[in-house]
């Protein structure tokens, strides 16, 4: 809550602007909490119907708690012709979820983007920031899989 | 300035590593730390300098290591190959051969960058810096004339000269449209109101278009005194560098650039001491395509959600705020420092009648050399493609080349030797847009494609205006029934009549252009619809509902890695015999195409389904 007021203050002496708070707010929560919300919007005098437009309205913003793990899918053209689809529907299968969705464990949330410039890549898949470029229907099952290891590293499994 | 420039003494050779995003996801800062250290191993430390450079442009064979001042290009490195590289080009004095760049279908590499086809064909004025100086060190910049272009406005030109020269030039806007820039700015000069705006357009939407991402990573310095110079011409004190959330290196190194040109003086506060002011600011996306759209983006740098409005008041009259605001994108403010330095009458001596200076594209999709290039005006697609771009992969057949983002249209064949420029590229129903490039062979289905496009601009529609937000939606529809198998008579003339209503009616640009990808591949592909619609099959065989994976059991061997590996178990036999797919369990992943392997050639797609 500390990180709330500061950002607040920072909105009300002008630093930022609306949409720059949402981003913060992600940031600190991974996605935007609805008590978060409506405390912002009594702080700031601003009607909530206005902010969850905003977080509506732009791709970044999520109104539900993400993954542990964020798998991208690029969807731009060059990766759309290069099999971006078929990679996709393959994770899909894999997770069990569709894009915006997260898995029920929690592990992986599932999103598409529509182009990171790195078209010589393609089809690019990003796992928690790391780009794996050139993938195919048979590395996705790998790639996924060395994160679900990761995972259970970490709980010692 | 010429005082400050400081050329780099003392080291006899200087390796350069690219760190574009696509070099640094291939690991191209592991690389640069491995020859760091084993430069130190033996000893070199006081003779050779490894620089981290911005993108050189030829994603395709990263991380790219060059050596200068031969210009010895590496492709490739990885961090295995660091000492091999270190013992022979700077213990033994001889290139690397194996990690040369060797063209397709031949047999002899190629040492120096500028012999590589993908290199010998461009020509960089904005991207002039690219690859050789470190984006993160200002000095560098100025080392090669970085600001003497700000201080020669300042010190010996009025605004309305600089105005003049700029007109002069010819510079178009780069962002798609292709305004006239000068005029741009003295409509700007001359609106009543204060304070006024510039903003740099980062938001770059379009799928398949990575040029400003490059020019803002790799030489950010150069936008940054391109929009001085602008605020200078306009008389704006603050201006907006608006990127997208995507490119987050990009932000990276533009706050950095920032806070050095504060530090040097190049920013703030009585510039120089000439008693010009000037502020940037960086605002960041937050993923809607539409931001591009300048109206859009002015509500986004506001705080506001992105939908455009209508024009006029045109920005320059009515922008932030209320306020004159000009607006112009990332490669059009690259371009402004060096006309300003070489004149308008340099610039204007290359390109085309009405078309000046260069333009870079991203050569994306099936082409061998994929990357970015920038080439002058009323260069022919043909020398892109295959001079630069070196011809489409696999020896498949070429078919068509999408310019212009989701805005523009497919080009096929028969246009191959068009020169480019802004009315060229209009005249055959596509545009020049932000400058994506993307190339299609005779594996991509154009209905696929125009569905593709029309999916995203559907889906990125903000839903202000009817046309767009219904139109684009009834498009989508029609052409998801044609891809499944499910079209019928009159969808074409039912696309057509839709797509010219959406054109002529929507509220902006977005909606203007949307029907484009589908109404040039209907004119150029028109067969290709036919055959989804009248006969349900994908002759590209692509659309999933119109073909089915078979085993031809002349050719297979009964290996198993099909049966192995389909997630279905929808592929049944006995080893050393032939394997069958159930068309019932199938579901058309293609896993079973990939793996066999092309000695058997034995999976195959069949159109019509089965």
């Amino acid at each position: 809550m500390e990180n709330i007021e500061k950002i607040i203050k920072q909105y009300k002496e002008k630093e930022i602007d609306l949409i720059q708070v949402l981003h913060n707010i992600q940031n600190d929560f991974n996605y935007l909490p609805q008590d978060v919300l409506i405390h912002l919007s009594k702080a700031l005098h601003i009607p909530l119907s206005r902010i969850y437009s905003i977080a509506t309205f732009y791709a970044a913003f999520s109104l539900v708690p993400r993954g542990k793990h964020l798998c991208t899918v690029c969807m731009g053209t060059a990766c759309h012709v290069r099999g971006a689809p078929a990679v996709l529907s393959r994770i899909e299968e894999l997770l069990g979820i569709k894009p915006g969705e997260t898995t029920t464990d929690n592990n992986f949330t599932l999103e598409t983007v529509n182009c990171l410039g790195a078209c010589a890549l393609a089809p690019i898949v990003v796992i928690d920031g790391e780009y794996h470029g050139q993938t195919t229907v048979n590395k996705v099952d790998k790639l996924l899989e060395k994160y679900v290891r990761k995972e259970e590293k970490t709980k010692g499994i | 300035m010429s005082g400050r420039k400081k050329k780099p003494k003392g080291f006899r050779l200087d390796l350069l590593v690219c760190a574009g995003t696509g070099c640094v996801s291939n690991r191209s800062f592991i690389v640069k730390d491995a020859l760091e250290k084993e430069i130190v191993k033996r000893g070199l430390q006081d003779e050779v300098r490894v620089i981290a450079t911005g993108c050189q442009g030829f994603c395709e064979r990263g991380p790219i290591v060059i050596a200068q001042p031969d210009e010895i290009f590496y492709q490739r490195v990885t961090e295995k190959d660091v000492p091999y590289l270190v013992e022979e080009h700077l213990i033994k004095g001889r290139p690397a051969k194996k990690l040369m760049y060797v063209p397709e279908k031949e047999a002899i590499p190629i040492p120096r960058m500028s012999d590589i086809g993908f290199f010998k064909h461009q020509r960089l004025i904005v991207l002039r810096n690219r690859g050789r100086l470190d984006p993160e060190n200002i000095e560098e910049y100025i080392a090669f004339d970085g600001y003497e272009a700000l201080q020669k406005v300042l010190t010996s030109m009025t605004p309305e000269q600089v105005i003049e020269e700029i007109k002069k030039s010819g510079l178009r806007g780069r962002g798609g449209a292709g305004f006239l820039t000068g005029l741009k700015w003295e409509l700007c000069r001359a609106a009543e109101g204060h304070p006024k705006y510039i903003i740099c357009n980062g938001d770059e939407g379009d799928p398949g278009a990575f040029m400003d991402r490059s020019v803002l990573e790799a030489d950010p310095h150069s936008v940054i005194e391109g929009m001085l110079i602008g605020a200078y011409a306009i008389g704006a004190q603050k201006g907006f560098i608006y990127v997208r959330k995507e490119y987050p290196l990009a932000v990276k190194r533009v706050q950095h650039a920032l806070k050095q040109a504060s530090e040097y003086g190049l920013l703030g506060e009585d510039i120089l001491g000439t008693g010009f002011n000037f502020f940037i600011e960086v605002v960041q996306g937050a993923g809607a395509f539409v931001c591009g759209e300048e109206t859009a983006l002015m509500a986004a740098i506001e705080g506001r959600v992105g939908r455009p409005r209508t024009r006029p008041p045109y920005p320059v009259e009515k922008g932030l705020w209320g306020k004159p605001t000009n607006i112009n994108n990332v490669e059009t403010w690259a371009n402004v420092p060096i006309i300003i330095l070489r004149g308008a009458d340099w610039f204007s001596s290359i390109g085309t009648e009405n078309s000046k200076g260069t333009k870079i594209f991203s050569l994306v999709g099936k082409i061998n050399n994929t990357g970015l290039v920038e080439v002058p005006m009323g260069i022919t697609l043909r020398q892109i493609i295959y001079d630069i771009g070196g011809g489409i992969p696999y020896n498949k057949k070429f078919k068509a080349v999408q310019t212009g983002g989701p805005s523009g249209g497919c080009i096929p064949e028969k246009y191959l030797d068009l020169p480019i420029d802004y009315e060229s590229l209009t005249e055959v129903g596509s545009m020049m847009g932000s400058g994506g490039m993307i190339v299609m062979d005779e594996d991509t289905c154009m209905v696929d494609v125009a569905r593709y496009f029309l999916n995203f601009t559907q889906q990125e529609s903000c839903g202000k205006c009817v046309p767009c937000r219904l139109g684009t939606k009834q498009m989508v529809e029609i052409l998801n029934r044609i891809v499944d198998g499910n079209g019928k008579d009159g969808d074409l003339e039912l696309l057509e009549s839709i797509g010219q209503n959406v054109k002529l009616a929507s509220l902006c640009g977005l909606g203007q252009t949307a029907p484009n990808p589908v109404l040039t591949t209907i004119k150029y592909f028109k067969e290709e619809y036919i055959a989804h619609i009248n006969e349900k099959k994908c002759p590209a065989l692509v659309c999933k509902a119109l073909i089915s994976y078979v085993i031809d059991p002349e050719l297979c061997t009964g290996c198993v890695a099909c049966a192995k590996n389909c997630p279905t178990m929808a592929i049944t036999g006995e080893p050393k015999k032939v394997y069958k797919i159930d068309q019932s369990k199938c579901i058309k992943c293609g896993i079973c195409l990939s793996v066999c392997p092309p000695k058997f050639g034995a999976v195959k797609k069949v159109t019509p389904a089965i």
